[in-house]
Order: structure tokens, then C-alpha cells, then sequence
């Protein structure tokens, strides 16, 4: 397909809503895995000598994930701490490995790019992070955080760098002439939007935002996820949108998906999932959020924490703190399946085929 | 008077004497480049069992606030005026020495890191037994048998166990249920719970706002619930105080405030938050930042930020009364935008 | 305080720069700025020695055999010259001989120094940044050598090397470039995990790019104290090395060198020839460490 010619607005080309379904396929991971693997090192040798039973150990942070992103469309992940949001979010950006699975972009796999295709891979996938004080280089002036990656890459020759960067500023809301300060001199808002303009700068097909409006307040989380929609629409982005907030990718999100444990546990347009949740992970997750209602609440207690990925407890993942869990629950895991065209969910209860559950 | 179940609604008719009053706070820190006035003339009052939601953004002053209360100013910040009133006794006056014994025990505080409260040397139960022994004389089988009580009140499955634990080998939510736990022990008239659950996932959040709320009806404790998110506060809280600038702009009953906020930043902090019934639209932001409280706009603080300010706005509005127990900072009160 | 005190100073509009600030914390602390002063003066001395002695202690014209052994403020008996500090068993000026040996000393310690840090930066920043195997190894050669004292493996090296002031210079390099390596790999195992270095990955810049333009800069507080402090350890490594004779050679006489050569005469009562030139000693590295000391205080970002 032809590339958007990016950084010239060209209002109207782009999606303004979800795109229809024969959009390409931007962005498709499968089976996507990633092992943790402590091994007992040296003094852990030693130590065993004398009998300490220290053992080779696996974390399974992200196991065997499938996912496909449509050009223009945003799609959430959402998921409590320990999920592997990140981690997918990181595996995706290029700055940590899969230890199993396969990442496709624009129908290619990475493992059979070439050199040259997999450099453009990783300048295509730009991500934003969650914490603007601790995501800029603190000693370096705004003007090469945003413009040092475009002159590297040979996007601008290092003369018309500055007013590559003034361009960048301005299209995300912050003023050029700031371009020589440093970002401590900045508000937790502004820096969110360096970090934006830093990402764009590369021309990027697909933005990652790994939590990014959640260390914000309010009105500047708002004044954010608008410049998300405005970007999306003048520049034609993909977006994955990773957040544990449901109510912020409610707002921004074509489709979502829940993950639970390093598996995906139910994915759907964003309108039949929140108005037919169907896996209980996510009805519970809804029913505990907050929201701008003055009734009072009766919140039914959920049972026990998060299970450590550690020792990850077999069958559903979700059965130890499932109000449903049933003996099958509890041994075998649940596979993902379309309950509706288009809303997949891994439970039990929703095994139509199967008469021991109902 | 009855303490025990203390509705909103009783609340009205039969108020007795409140728990709290802080009257004409001002808290001012000395920086180099001039006084930073973060709480500038606030006033404040909550009733037993009471939960009091105080809003505001980062730089509004509502956890300087809560500081303020707890007595935890330090250099160079300074309570440079007004008192608070705790059960009528002005702890503006109290020593350190003094403010100490009230504090954990009068009042307690709840953190948003529970490491703030907990000492991940100690056991669960060294640091629970220490904290009712700090304030009374008992044994320590008594404190001990305290200490299980006030775990099994915040929903900890098998306290005895959890007794024996270091912070470290409880789960992040865990934590903070013993820092509330810990918070519990001596029965303290007024709670000061600052972002609480800010950074817990939201199963768990949801828990402990439920546990808390229960708390506070059950024992008549009174509690100021300090939080960026009008949400978290809105199923939660009797009465909300909003703060902009070092200053309320607007308080009155969760209801009220909730459903018909009467000052522009209050609506605009609402139309802020993106839920069901923002989707595929724009969020109706507040232009601008918070301006730093060094270099604050003459009159309304609030007037460069906002769609209504015309020429009455350059000069400072008083807190007045609005509707029954609302009361709004504004010139311009519940006039919707031109 | 987070709420009030942390976000005052961000907003504010105006701000003096970092440098600006840092004078002003350091100029806060007089004993620290007499520390300054002490190593500024004692680098002048050396730099301006040929100017300010009155003498050239190593023109073997200039000296005057009779004048041996002039106890403190004694006038030469032909060349009239007035000897400060008195002169020592050859009859050379004692304050012109501590100008001249300061010279020697500043020059290993700085090179030495200078030399040990480039070194330490690239070792303890790759190791940090690359991890695995070249972590793995160049760790264990920095564990291995920080279990012996500095001083014993300079001694080591010179007995094998000889004497001289470059081989001074290289042993000390030796010596002292694993604290260099340890310090500048755990500042920068913090920062490489920090979200502004996994965003510069995600720029897809090469990796000597990063460790230089990203990392380096904010790993650079920490050395600069130890740098400092080693300053003052090398300046008295060097004239333990040469007061045992195994430093520098003797027509090069250091600090260290010039007590050596008095100490046989400390006990017959000629103290003047060992104990100046170490007050000299004594007097620039507490200068140092007093200036360190608060420069650590002041950097430490917990403090700030």
C-alpha cells in the first residue's frame, strides 16, 4: 500500500471512525511469548552443593498472545498490574525480545525482514510512555530530544532540524520558541506532549501509549487524549492503547482487548464489549469502576489478589477469584473463542457445545 | 448524640459539634524565588462519620492540606495563619511534642505508597503492637489481640498469619490494607487518607473505598478523602470540596457538586473525564495549566483559564452560598458557558 | 510535601540555570570554599612555580653547598638569598624545592586521574549498558582487583615497571580505574532502566550513541566526586610510592620524595627539611576533600 504522506495535513483522508473491515492489516502478532527465566547463577550452583534447592525458574510474563491491528484503528488493552500489557507494549516497540511467537507488520514477519526492512519496522513503531518526568533526557535541550533521532536517520540534514522541531512543537501545542529549554522547565503536560513530538518526528505508522495520560491530572489527561484523536485523524496513526483505566479507552478505543495473566481472556468492538461483557474478568472489571455517579455503590468483595505469574494456578487463570468457577474451571483452561462475530472470549460458560456446564 | 449511623440525611438536622473545623488555613512555603501561598485561607468542616472528598489537581494544595492537618509541615514551608479546630483544641498551637501524641492517635493518616507508614525491617505485628503501645499503656498481649481486630476490620484473610508477615511478602494491596489497619488502631476521630488508592489496580481500589466507607459509618470516624479524581470520590463521599490554587472554589453535598456543579472549573474538571458518554467525542477540556502559585492572575485565580471571565473577575470572589448546603467562589456562579 | 514543594519549581517560569544554582549551594559552605581555595592556590603554585621560586632546585649552578642544612628564614652567605623555609642537606631552597615537587605531584595525580576515568567510564558504562558476558567479565577483573589496596597494586606494578613518572603515571591508572568502573556501571544500571533511554531504544539510535549522548551525561555526578576524592588518593599514593623510593626518580623530586630525603634528618633537628612539605601534602589533599565532600552533598540528587 502507498504510505500517508505524513507531517502534511491532509484533513479528511483518514478514518474518521472505526475503519470498515477490509482496511489492511497493519500490525499482527501471533503466539506472541515472553519467558522471564531466572537460572541459579553461580553462587546458586554452590549454594545447591550444600543443599539450598535453588531452581532454574520460568515467569511466563506474556504467553502466546494473537493480535491484529487494522491501518487507522485504535485498539486497548487494558489489564491490572502484572497482565503483560507492558511487556507487549515493549516486545512491539522493539526495545525488548519475544521469546516465542511472531510479529507481522504490513504483512511481512519479522523474523524474515532484512536488515534494512527491520530498521524501518522499528523507526515505524514509536511509542509514548507513561511517566513525562522521567521519559526526557533531563540534560538534554527539547530541540534535540525531539530532532536528534530525525538528523541520525537521515529524515533532515542537521540544518533543517530546527525547523523540522518548531513544526513538531507547534502541531502538538507547544509553543517553538520553548525549543532551547531544557525539560525540567516544563509541566507535567508539556513534557507529554515533548514525548509526543520526539515520537512523531520519525513518522510513524503505529503509536504504542503504554499508560501515557496516567501520571496526568484530569484536565490534562483531556487536553492529551484530544491531541491523540487530532493526530489520529490529520496523520492517518494507528494506535494500541494500553491503559488500566476502562473508561479511558472506552473513550478512545475502536476495539478492546482484556488480557489477565499474559493471555488475552476477551477482545471486541468497544461498543458490544461494554455493552455485552462476556468473560467474568471483565464484568468485574467494569462493575469496579468508577464513575461519575453520586448512587452509593455496593461492592461485592472479589476473592484473593492477583495469582503470582510464578506459580500460575492451573486451568482459567481467572478461577481462584471467579464467582462461577467450576470444576472444569479449575483444570482445564479455557480456550478463545468467537462468541459473536468479531467478540472472542475464553471461558467455559461460553462453550455453547458442551452440556456439562449450563 | 447518636454516632453510629450517620446519613446525609440526619446529618442536616442534627449536626452537633463538628469533629474538624479548620477555619482561614493559610499555608505558605518560602522558596527563593518569593512565598508560595499552597493553602491560602481555606475553611473546612466535617461532622462524625463523615467523609469528605477534597478535589483538586496537582498544585491546588489539597494534600498540603491534609499535611497541614497531620502537622507534617516542615521547613521551608509554615502554617502563616488561621487554626484548626480538632474536637474544639487548636492544634495550630500544640508543640511538637503534643502534635505527636495526637497524631496516630487522634488523627490518623493514610499515604498513597503504603511504604510511607510501614518499616520493611519489622514484622506486621512489631510495627502494629508499637503503634498501639505509642499511645497507650497495654500489654502486648493486648495490643497484639488489637492489632488482629483491626486486621480482620479491613478484610485481611487470616489476620493470625498476616501478623507474623514482613510488608514484603503482602501483595501491593495488602500493604495498604495494613497501613489502613494500622491507621484503625486507636480508634482516631479523623482519618486523613491522601490518594489511597491511586496506585492500586481497580479491583482493588474498589475494595477499599467499599471497606473505608463501611468503617466510617460503623465507628463515626470522620475522614477527608484527598484525590485528583472526582470519580473515585463521587459513589463515596458525603460532601466535596474542590481546590484550585490554594483555594476551595467550590464545596457543598457529593450530590449537589456532582450534579450541578456550580463553578466553571468544577464543570470543567467533569467534562474532563472521559467515560461512556464521552466516546468518539472530544473532551470538553480546560484550556491552559495551573498557573504556578508564584505568579497567580490578579483577582479569580481561576479567570485566565476560563470562558466566562469578563472585567467583575479581576477581583477576588468569596466563598458564598449557592444552593442549600453549596457554596461557590465565583462571580459568575452557574452560568453556563457563552 | 510532594504535592506543594515538588511541583513549585517546575512551573516556575524563570529559573537560574543548573550551574548558577550549584554555585550558589556550593558557596553556601565556607569550609568547602576554603577547600576550593586551598587546591586552586596549591594548582597556581605549580602551574607559576618557575616564577614564584626564589630558586631552581634542580640547577645545580644555583645551589650553594654552604648553605646546607639553613635552619628556617636563614639568609644565603654568598648569593643572599633569604631561604623561607630553609634549605636541606644539598642547600637547595626548601620552598622553592615544595613548588617545584608540587608541580610533580599535581601532574601524576591529574593525569593519572584523568586517565583512570576515561578508562572506568567506557568499561563500567558498557558493562551496564550490554550486560551479559562483557559485564559479566569485566566485573569480575574489577572485583578481583578492588580485593587488593590500591597502593599495593601501584607497589606491585613499580617493582616490576621501575621508577619514573610515567611509569608512576601508568600504575596508578592501573590501580584506579576499577573504582571509576564500579561507580559509572551502578549509576548507569539505574539510568539505562530510567524511560528516557528506552525511549531513545525506540528511536532505534545506535547503541555507543546512547551510551555517549544518553547515558554518559547523566552518569557523570557521582564520578566527579570520586574523581575528586581519588585526586587527593592518588596525589597520596604517589608520595607513599616515592617517600618508600620506589615513585618518582630522584631528579624529579615529587612531595612525597622531598620528605623522604629529610626524614634522616627529622631526628637530629632539622625538621624544617621533611615537616614543610608535608604540611604542603597535608594541607592540598584536605583542600580537595573538603571541597569534595560538599560537591557529593550537593550532587546527591536525594539532597536537591
Amino acid at each position: 500500500m502507498t504510505q500517508t504522506p505524513h507531517l502534511a495535513l491532509v484533513p479528511g483522508t483518514a478514518p474518521a471512525a472505526a475503519p470498515a473491515p477490509e482496511t489492511p492489516v497493519i500490525l499482527e502478532i501471533e503466539g506472541l511469548t515472553k519467558s522471564f527465566i531466572s537460572t541459579p547463577g553461580l553462587g546458586g550452583h554452590i549454594a545447591n552443593l550444600f543443599g539450598a534447592g535453588i531452581k532454574r525458574q520460568e515467569v511466563r510474563a506474556v504467553s502466546g498472545v494473537d493480535l491484529s491491528v487494522k491501518t487507522g484503528e485504535i485498539v486497548g488493552i487494558v489489564g491490572e498490574s502484572g497482565c503483560g500489557k507492558s511487556t507487549v507494549a515493549r516486545m512491539l516497540a522493539g526495545i525488548s525480545n519475544p521469546t516465542g511467537g511472531e510479529i507481522r507488520y504490513r504483512g511481512k514477519a519479522r523474523s524474515k525482514m532484512t536488515r534494512a526492512e527491520r530498521e524501518d519496522f522499528a523507526l515505524s513503531i514509536q511509542m509514548i510512555f507513561q511517566d513525562p518526568y522521567a521519559s526526557l533526557n533531563p540534560r538534554m535541550r527539547v530541540r534535540d530530544i525531539i530532532g536528534e533521532a530525525a538528523v541520525v536517520h537521515g529524515y533532515v540534514t542537521r540544518a533543517e532540524m530546527p525547523a523540522y522541531v518548531e513544526d513538531l512543537m507547534t502541531r502538538v501545542g507547544l509553543a517553538p520558541d520553548m525549543a532551547d529549554r531544557f525539560p525540567h522547565q516544563f509541566s507535567g503536560g508539556q513534557r507529554q506532549r515533548i514525548g509526543i513530538a520526539r515520537a512523531l518526528a520519525l513518522k510513524p505508522d503505529v503509536l504504542i501509549c503504554d499508560e501515557s495520560v496516567a501520571a496526568l491530572d484530569v484536565s490534562i489527561q483531556a487536553q492529551v487524549l484530544n491531541l491523540f484523536m487530532d493526530l489520529r485523524d490529520s496523520l492517518g496513526l494507528t494506535y494500541l492503547f494500553i491503559s488500566h483505566n476502562l473508561g479511558v479507552v472506552e473513550h478512545i478505543s475502536d476495539r478492546v482487548v482484556i488480557m489477565y495473566l499474559g493471555r488475552v481472556v476477551e477482545s471486541a468492538p468497544t461498543e458490544e464489549l461494554y455493552a455485552r461483557p462476556h468473560h467474568p474478568y471483565t464484568r468485574l472489571l467494569m462493575d469496579h469502576l468508577p464513575t461519575l455517579s453520586v448512587e452509593r455503590r455496593t461492592h461485592r468483595p472479589i476473592a484473593g489478589d492477583l495469582p503470582s505469574p510464578l506459580d500460575p494456578p492451573p486451568g482459567c487463570p481467572f478461577n481462584p477469584r471467579c464467582p462461577l468457577a467450576t470444576d472444569r474451571c479449575r483444570s482445564e483452561r479455557p480456550a478463545l473463542r468467537e462468541v459473536t462475530p468479531g467478540h472472542i472470549s475464553a471461558c467455559h460458560f461460553d462453550d455453547t457445545s458442551s452440556a456439562e456446564i449450563r | 448524640m447518636s454516632t453510629d449511623m450517620m446519613s446525609k440525611e440526619t446529618r442536616d438536622a442534627d449536626l452537633g459539634a463538628p469533629v474538624l473545623k479548620i477555619e482561614k488555613l493559610c499555608t505558605w512555603f518560602d522558596t527563593r524565588e518569593g512565598t508560595a501561598r499552597a493553602v491560602d485561607g481555606v475553611d473546612l468542616e466535617l461532622y462524625e462519620g463523615e467523609i469528605l472528598g477534597l478535589v483538586g489537581e496537582s498544585g491546588s494544595g489539597k494534600s498540603v492540606t491534609g499535611y497541614s492537618v497531620m502537622g507534617l509541615i516542615d521547613p521551608p514551608g509554615r502554617i502563616a495563619g488561621g487554626r484548626i479546630l480538632l474536637d474544639g483544641r487548636d492544634l495550630t498551637r500544640l508543640s511538637e511534642e503534643e502534635h505527636r501524641r495526637v497524631r496516630g492517635k487522634d488523627i490518623a493518616m493514610i499515604f498513597q505508597d503504603p511504604s510511607m507508614t510501614l518499616n520493611p525491617t519489622l514484622r506486621i505485628e512489631t510495627q502494629m503492637i508499637e503503634a498501639v503501645r505509642a499511645h497507650e499503656a497495654c500489654s502486648t498481649a493486648q495490643a497484639r489481640r488489637r492489632a488482629k481486630d483491626a486486621l480482620d476490620m479491613v478484610g485481611i484473610p487470616s489476620p493470625e498469619e498476616r501478623l507474623r508477615a514482613y510488608p514484603f511478602e503482602l501483595s501491593g494491596g495488602m500493604r495498604q490494607r495494613v497501613a489502613i489497619a494500622i491507621a484503625l488502631l486507636n480508634k482516631p476521630r479523623l482519618i486523613i487518607a491522601d490518594e489511597p488508592t491511586t496506585a492500586l489496580d481497580v479491583s482493588i481500589q474498589s475494595q477499599i473505598i467499599y471497606e473505608l466507607q463501611t468503617l466510617c459509618r460503623e465507628t463515626g470516624t470522620a475522614m477527608i478523602w484527598v484525590t485528583h479524581d472526582l470519580a473515585v470520590v463521587a459513589g463515596m463521599a458525603d460532601r466535596l470540596a474542590v481546590m484550585y490554587a490554594g483555594r476551595i472554589v467550590e464545596v457543598g453535598t457529593t450530590k449537589e457538586v456532582i450534579e450541578q456543579p456550580g463553578h466553571p472549573y468544577t464543570r470543567g474538571l467533569m467534562g474532563s473525564v472521559p467515560m461512556h458518554e464521552t466516546r468518539g467525542r472530544r473532551l470538553a477540556r480546560i484550556p491552559g495549566a495551573t498557573p504556578s502559585l508564584l505568579h497567580l492572575p490578579q483577582g479569580c485565580s481561576f479567570r485566565e483559564r476560563c470562558a466566562l471571565a469578563d472585567k467583575a473577575c479581576t477581583r477576588m470572589p468569596e466563598l458564598a452560598q449557592h444552593h442549600q448546603a453549596q457554596s461557590i467562589r465565583c462571580w459568575h456562579p452557574g452560568e453556563t458557558d457563552r | 510535601m510532594t504535592d506543594a514543594t515538588s511541583s513549585l519549581p517546575r512551573r516556575a517560569a524563570k529559573k537560574p540555570s543548573r550551574l548558577a544554582m550549584l554555585t550558589t549551594r556550593f558557596a553556601e559552605n565556607r569550609l568547602a570554599v576554603f577547600g576550593l581555595f586551598l587546591v586552586v592556590l596549591a594548582i597556581l603554585a605549580a602551574l607559576f612555580a618557575p616564577w614564584i621560586a626564589p630558586q631552581n632546585p634542580f640547577d645545580l649552578a644555583t645551589l650553594d653547598i654552604f648553605d646546607s642544612m639553613l635552619p628556617p628564614g636563614s639568609t644565603g652567605s654568598e648569593n643572599g638569598l633569604h631561604y623561607l623555609l630553609g634549605t636541606d642537606a644539598q642547600g637547595r631552597d626548601v620552598f622553592s624545592s615544595i613548588l617545584y615537587g608540587l608541580r610533580t605531584s599535581l601532574i601524576v595525580a591529574f593525569s593519572s586521574v584523568g586517565f583512570s576515568m576515561g578508562i572506568g567510564l567506557v568499561a563500567g558504562l558498557s558493562a551496564a549498558y550490554f550486560g551479559g558476558a562483557l559485564d559479566a567479565i569485566l566485573m569480575r577483573i574489577v572485583d578481583i582487583q578492588l580485593s587488593f589496596p590500591a597502593i599495593l597494586v601501584a607497589l606491585v606494578l613499580l617493582a616490576i615497571l621501575g621508577q619514573g613518572v610515567d611509569k608512576v603515571i601508568l600504575a596508578l591508572i592501573i590501580a584506579q580505574w576499577p573504582y571509576f568502573a564500579r561507580t559509572a556501571r551502578s549509576a548507569a544500571l539505574v539510568e539505562r532502566n530510567r524511560e528516557y533511554i528506552l525511549a531513545v531504544r525506540c528511536l532505534n539510535l545506535s547503541a555507543p550513541r546512547i551510551i555517549a549522548r544518553h547515558l554518559l551525561p547523566n552518569c557523570l555526578p557521582p564520578l566527579i566526586v570520586i574523581a575528586l576524592i581519588d585526586l587527593a588518593s592518588s596525589i597520596a599514593i604517589e608520595a607513599t610510592l616515592s617517600f618508600l623510593g620506589v615513585g618518582v626518580p630522584v631528579t624529579k623530586p615529587s612531595l612525597g620524595m622531598l620528605i623522604s630525603n629529610g626524614f634522616e634528618f627529622l631526628m637530629s633537628g632539622s625538621y624544617w627539611i621533611s615537616l614543610f612539605p608535608g604540611f604542603a601534602l597535608a594541607l592540598v589533599i584536605m583542600g580537595i576533600n573538603l571541597a569534595g565532600d560538599h560537591l557529593r552533598d550537593i550532587l546527591n540528587p536525594r539532597n536537591s
